[in-house]
């Protein structure tokens, strides 16, 4: 099965309590962060906060992601030495703009996993907060074979095009749409900004709808209040997944048969439907409204 | 033999035979004062050293006060320290429940105005101070079911009751609320206060708004009440939905309320015409706002809510959702104003509340309630009494009574607070006893009871995790470590009463 | 090793403030205030140590205000702090 990514919680890097209990919300993945949430004053402690959490605390199956500082800063490097030998699953780049910095801290992590003996364990992703980021979506997207995924960093980005957030989210189309598109032609993951308004639910709600009509795989979050919203949108409808079943079922039964052709109701089945079928199967697997023993 | 005159004879032979005097016609003045001026002032009417003179207060009696004002209570404070002032010595104090605000009783303690205590709980400074040994007598905790029977069945006798309320008038005609323009307080139902207005030998209203007679509707009878006593402030009402009653922002209170709703939802008793009651605590309150929706989508209302009554439950019965709210304590001011100005929302007694004995006790009625802990142990029981540390800092409620008498017991509680374990080998202090407690709801998972499978079958059924309490005590400590056993002492420091009336627990001292 | 005093951590829940101050006497001197001591005094106590040592300091005056901190964060605050107290960082330059 592969990795559900439908929300990416936001957990500031020098907060014990809120690393702690992250897990118990079950978002797709923690991002312990130790860029824009933790003071200059603060980068040291907060980077050894999240080396001993990582290295004790039990996320069960959850993805643990580091957004390290920029390497440009006196802290980047430090930070991927401890994150790495903390065993993180994925280095998070902030105000990434180009594939030469996503190669550069690619040398960073593997001198350090040279040396812990466990070269191309850790995986990259890259947020894309301005124009210049956007308009190289895919020279970063594909720049290193650890990458897993890119996402969208709005705040910047809005302020590097000269606007702001509009609820509807027009200004933002063009990065969206050039993310999830390089994501896609890359083979990666394609992940939203974050909408920090946390009282108004329906706003993020439509924001969510948009996301996922768009393609994206998921989005980050900075409270768990969010995560049934997004969950509840990406859970596949009945029919979708009645549909995906057969297409499962199908393919079973032509893998019993020997055969390479899968057909259902006596029409050929081709490889996107097969795609498609086995991720709602996922999306609906993660969100329990089917179980492991009803997939036949 | 037909006129008066004539029947007078008449009149005096049948008085003598029946050892009456015959009425005496005497030119007797009729009080013409306009009964607007009468309705300000009643005999009844005095300073609080007066009624407490008239009332016959002596060393070594009880006296008694309620907690419907919570942290923002005045009375408690007011009255003891003027007993101090008039130099009573050991008095035996019986609240339905005490808080932070009063730890000015450690001084009363410490002086020997007061040398025994009654109450459901204790919090703050006086809990810490207790729990160290500060009294000689063992603090009594009953449950509130179980205080109004204590009262009732005179187990528990109160010599004076001084209760706070927000609107009286001169006879004792008494409110939890106001209906004048002059209101400075409200905390709703007096529900606690009830059993001790009708049961304690003298009676004293501490109103903050005096009003014309008559105050009715009434909730305390002028037939109960022996001294009215006007005074600047009973309580802060404000302070009223702190502390345990909260509406929480927490994520994790709505986490566990979330789970909570769907337990209940997916339970097999939520069905059209069910009762529920939510217990203090910021999770077990929020959990009734997560069935709202739920029951919109399948058109389920229920028949009432019970307990302490919050503005939750009260837009849901104004909503329709909620036929009646039956209320001995008033959570908010949104459900102090409800109490006030609607019918259906109907005020109890402790008694009828939660009263073992009582056969109308509205907990017997009750499906569903959802409830906090301190400490749950694997064999189910509930500590909602005395921290981990061993220092007493809660209280105990209704929990007991609702947990017995609910046909679903669900205790919602954190599996760790901080690195304070929730679910534990042995709780601390017994309080609920195991076999009435069915669902113990965790941010880890779900415990179900052994004795009823057939919830656990349900609940699995509808997707939810359910684990052991020995697998969530497991997990607490895996991650904080092995607590050290904690240090107390061989002093007794309280007793914990069943609502039977038998002893369930006792609460030995803790030593630095 | 040399000492300057220092500070690292929070006062918030889950989280322990460390100082660290050079000292006279011989030893680590461990002054504990916790909302958990009675359960987890010792626990804190020898974790503040081992970690101390572990990194070279075995003479220090430490106060600790702790509030509920699990051990890893005991580890990580007592470390920052005395990388903040010595001047030389666990991560390379």
């Amino acid at each position: 099965m592969k990795r559900l990514r439908r929300t990416m919680m936001f957990v500031p890097g020098n907060n014990p309590g809120m690393m702690q209990d992250a897990y118990i919300y079950h978002p797709d993945s923690i991002m312990l962060d130790l860029e824009d949430s933790v003071t200059m004053a603060e980068k040291d402690a907060a980077r050894l906060l999240v080396y001993n959490a990582l290295k004790t605390i039990d996320y069960g199956t959850t993805e643990m992601v580091v957004r390290i500082n920029p390497l440009n800063t006196p802290y980047g490097k430090k930070d991927i030495e401890a994150v790495v030998k903390a065993g993180v699953d994925v280095i998070r780049m902030p105000k990434t703009e180009t594939a030469e910095e996503v190669i550069e801290v690619e040398r960073e992590i593997e001198k350090v996993e040279q040396e812990l003996g466990c070269v191309g364990r850790t995986q990259i992703m890259a947020a894309l907060e301005s124009t210049l980021g956007v308009v190289n979506a895919y020279a970063i997207a594909t720049a290193s074979k650890r990458m897993m995924g890119i996402a969208l960093g709005a705040e910047d980005y809005c302020a590097n095009l000269k606007t702001q957030r509009s609820p509807e989210g027009m200004e933002l189309l063009m990065a969206r749409q050039t993310i999830v598109v390089a994501a896609r032609a890359a083979g990666i993951d394609a992940l939203d900004t974050v909408y920090s308004n946390l009282n108004d639910m329906e706003t993020f709600r439509k924001e969510v709808e948009l996301i996922h009509q768009l393609g994206f795989d998921g989005k980050s979050i900075i409270n768990p209040r969010q995560i049934e919203i997004i969950n509840e949108v990406f859970t596949p409808t009945q029919k979708a997944i009645d549909k995906a079943l057969a297409v499962i079922a199908a393919i079973k039964e032509a893998e019993k048969k020997g055969s390479g052709v899968i057909a259902v109701n006596g029409k050929m089945v081709d490889r996107p439907v097969v795609i498609r079928a086995q991720r709602v199967i996922d999306l609906a697997l993660a969100s329990g409204v089917i179980k492991q023993e009803d997939i036949a | 033999m037909s006129t008066l005159n004539e029947r007078h004879t008449l009149a005096e032979q049948v008085a003598q035979a029946m050892g009456k005097s015959v009425y005496n016609n005497v030119e007797a003045h009729k009080d013409i004062t306009p009964r607007l001026e009468l309705q300000q002032k009643s005999p009844k009417l005095m300073t609080l050293e007066e009624a407490i003179r008239h009332s016959g207060l002596k060393d070594g009696m009880t006296i008694s006060f309620h907690h419907h004002f919570r942290g923002g209570d005045k009375v408690v404070n007011m009255v003891v320290d003027k007993l101090a002032e008039m130099g009573f010595k050991n008095l035996h104090l019986a609240a339905s429940s005490l808080q932070d605000v009063h730890e000015p009783l450690i001084e009363h303690i410490r002086n020997g105005v007061i040398t025994e205590i009654s109450t459901s709980g204790l919090r703050g400074e006086l809990a810490k101070e207790i729990s160290h040994g500060l009294m000689e007598k063992p603090v009594v905790f009953r449950s509130h079911g179980g205080r109004g029977e204590a009262i009732a069945s005179g187990e528990l006798h109160i010599d004076v009751a001084f209760l706070g309320a927000s609107s009286s008038d001169p006879l004792g005609n008494a409110c939890g609320y106001s209906r004048s323009e002059n209101a400075k307080s409200i905390c709703g139902s007096l529900g606690y206060a009830l059993p001790d207005a009708h049961y304690a030998d003298k009676v004293v209203i501490l109103t903050d708004d005096l009003v014309p007679y008559p105050n009715t509707p009434n909730s305390i009878s002028e037939h109960d009440v022996d001294y009215v006593v006007e005074v600047e402030s009973v309580g802060d009402s404000s302070k009223i939905a702190s502390g345990a009653i909260r509406d929480t922002k927490n994520p994790r209170d709505i986490l566990l309320a979330q789970q909570a709703a769907k337990v209940i939802v997916n339970s097999g008793y939520f069905k059209n015409g069910f009762s529920i009651q939510t217990g203090s605590g910021g999770a077990s309150l929020a959990a009734v706002k997560y069935i709202r929706q739920s029951m919109i989508d399948q058109d389920i209302k229920a028949s009432f809510a019970l307990g302490g009554i919050t503005a939750h439950m009260v837009k849901m019965h104004e909503e329709g959702l909620i036929e009646r709210l039956i209320d001995v304590q008033s959570f908010d001011k949104v459900a102090a104003e409800s109490l006030k100005n609607d019918s259906k929302h109907k005020e109890v007694s402790a008694c009828e509340y939660a009263s073992m004995n009582e056969q109308g006790a509205a907990t017997h009625y009750l499906d569903i309630v959802i409830l906090s802990a301190l400490e749950v142990d694997v064999n189910f029981n509930v500590n909602v009494l005395v921290g981990s540390d061993g220092i007493i800092r809660g209280a105990i409620g209704g929990h007991p009574d609702t947990a017995e008498d609910s046909a679903l017991s669900i205790i919602v509680c954190p599996l760790l607070r901080g690195r304070i374990p929730c679910v534990v080998n042995e709780v601390t202090t017994l309080i609920t006893p195991g076999r009435t407690v069915d669902v113990v709801v965790t941010e880890y998972g779900i415990a179900v009871n052994p004795a009823r499978p057939e919830i656990a079958e349900r609940l699995k059924a509808a997707g939810l995790k359910i684990v052991t309490l020995e697998e969530l005590r497991d997990r607490a400590l895996s991650v904080i470590g092995n607590p050290a056993p904690l240090p107390f002492g061989d002093k007794v420091v309280g007793v914990v009463m069943n609502r039977d009336g038998s002893v369930m627990d006792v609460i030995k001292n803790i030593v630095e | 090793m040399e000492l300057k005093q220092a500070t690292a951590g929070t006062m918030e829940s889950g989280d322990i403030m460390i100082q660290i101050a050079p000292c006279e006497k011989e030893g680590l001197n461990i002054d504990l205030q916790s909302s958990v001591a009675y359960q987890f005094g010792d626990q804190i106590r020898k974790v503040i140590v081992e970690t101390l040592e572990g990194l070279g300091i075995t003479r220090a005056e430490v106060h600790a205000t702790d509030k509920g901190a699990l051990d890893c964060t005991i580890r990580a605050r007592v470390t920052a702090a005395a990388v903040r107290a010595t001047g030389k960082d666990v991560w390379k330059d």
